[in-house]
């Protein structure tokens, strides 16, 4: 039985790197920065280290490259998947 | 057995094995944008279904062998290939009967696994490459697709803890429409080629194309319709299962999902590892779910899919085994197993009307246990 642990590492920490540190959480971050602010609590009531707002005109910017960053993540799975 | 009967037989059998694959599999990538209501349900599958068409034309690089390397391929002739299809496409029609997520290309492998083992004895079968291709990657691919998702999900849910709920759900809503989008063009280029190959390997044995042959244009056209259609019509009982019973799923949570799935598949096939779209997305679905509420997830309906997934291979080579023997016997042979086929599938569709899943009802909530019992006293 020969498992290649290598190349199944790999996959995890590239699909979890691609996945959750940037194309979810930049889509994430964007929509935090165009959403208006709410003042709910947190999911469990309390102080959950949601994320912090920046000012309009610079949170609209930020928004506005998060998803051209997702954007390009996105552009780059279409292209693996054509290529 | 004149061979051309035979090479149609695989033939035709291929592109219903397609159709099946299609429709399987096209909660994989629309079930939780459907419960979720990024996309209508005949929206959503209208998209899939032309992006699975898209898929199938985007890339030919159909596999140079039938089996993967799991059987002894000098054995594997278009009988063999007959066979091991009709015991595939039975089990996805029973799957799908039962609404659980199974593996086409698992089913396929399985089939072709038992028809070569009654064509080659068990020699036939390369029992460590069924380890190593199948087994070992069934286990980790939805673990490792669960663990991404449930962490991605966590942290999403984090970061938008204080935004207006709304906002963040359309928000989210548009990212599904571009990831599911994504996964069903994914499946499309690679579950299409599997059927591309299948025909044009079968033409090739049969002397009917020259060997390295690419797929004829009529082979590319008939595999992508095929899919297509099959991906329209809708795998509704899965759909519901993977969208309404496995957690209460958000656009976060299916948002999140869609793109572990697309990550995870993308990046596997990319190092040479592919693994089972079925099962990384099933894993994903329910990793999205926990990164939300761990006891929100129903673990019972996770054993049921396992427990099928444990038999997807077995069966499929069972039936296949079966349809291998009676097909060798001759044209009557061939004849008995196609219209055995046709008639249990056809029994498990006049089956599924009693219960009707359609786009009408694919996101009623689940009726509790009680409420069937107490239906079916009243019938």
């Amino acid at each position: 039985m020969t498992i290649d642990w290598a190349t199944l590492a790999a996959i995890a920490i590239v699909a979890a790197a691609a996945a959750a540190l940037t194309t979810v959480l930049l889509v994430a971050f964007a929509v935090v920065e165009l959403s208006p602010r709410s003042g709910r609590p947190g999911i469990d009531g309390a102080d959950d280290g949601g994320a912090t707002r920046a000012h309009p005109a610079v949170g609209t910017a930020l928004a506005v490259l998060c998803l051209v960053a997702a954007g390009l993540i996105v552009s780059y799975g279409l292209y693996l998947i054509v290529a | 057995m004149d061979a051309s009967l035979i090479v149609v037989a695989v033939v035709l059998t291929a592109l219903v094995f397609d159709f099946t694959n299609g429709f399987h599999d096209t909660a994989n990538a629309m079930a939780t944008s459907i419960a979720t209501g990024a996309f209508r349900p005949r929206t959503a599958v209208a998209v899939a279904a032309c992006l699975n068409l898209t898929g199938a034309f985007l890339s030919v690089q159909v596999a140079k062998t039938i089996s993967g390397g799991l059987v002894d391929e000098t054995l594997i002739n278009p009988v063999v290939i007959f066979a091991g299809l009709v015991g595939a496409i039975l089990w996805n029609l029973v799957t799908w009967y039962l609404g659980l997520p199974s593996s086409s290309s698992h089913a396929l492998f399985g089939g072709l696994i038992g028809a070569t083992w009654v064509a080659g004895g068990v020699h036939a079968i390369h029992f460590d490459a069924v380890l190593n291709k199948i087994v070992l990657p069934a286990v980790l691919a939805p673990v490792l697709a669960a663990l991404t998702a449930m962490a991605v999900t966590y942290l999403a849910l984090r970061v938008t803890a204080r935004a207006e709920p709304g906002h963040v759900s359309r928000g989210f809503q548009v990212g599904q429409r571009v990831s599911a989008s994504m996964l069903a063009l994914a499946h499309g280029t690679n579950d299409a080629q599997k059927t591309m190959g299948v025909i044009t390997l079968t033409l090739i044995t049969a002397g009917m194309l020259a060997p390295g042959s690419p797929p004829p244009s009529w082979v590319i056209l008939a595999a992508g319709c095929a899919i297509g259609l099959g991906t329209y019509m809708g795998g509704w009982r899965i759909i519901r299962t993977l969208g309404r019973r496995v957690s209460e799923i958000h656009p976060v949570q299916g948002f999140s999902a869609e793109t572990t799935s697309a990550a995870v598949i993308l990046t596997s096939s990319h190092m040479g590892l592919p693994l089972s779209t079925t099962q990384v997305c099933t894993g994903s679905i329910f990793g999205a779910g926990a990164g939300r509420r761990l006891a929100g997830v129903h673990w019972g309906m996770a054993g049921r899919i396992v427990l099928s997934w444990s038999f997807t291979l077995p069966s499929a080579a069972v039936v296949g085994a079966a349809a291998s023997w009676l097909a060798a016997t001759g044209v009557v042979g061939v004849i008995v197993v196609a219209v055995g086929g046709v008639a249990l599938a056809s029994g498990l569709y006049v089956a599924s009307r009693r219960n009707a899943v359609t786009a009408a009802n694919v996101n009623d909530l689940p009726r509790p246990a009680t409420d069937d019992v107490a239906a079916d006293l009243a019938a």
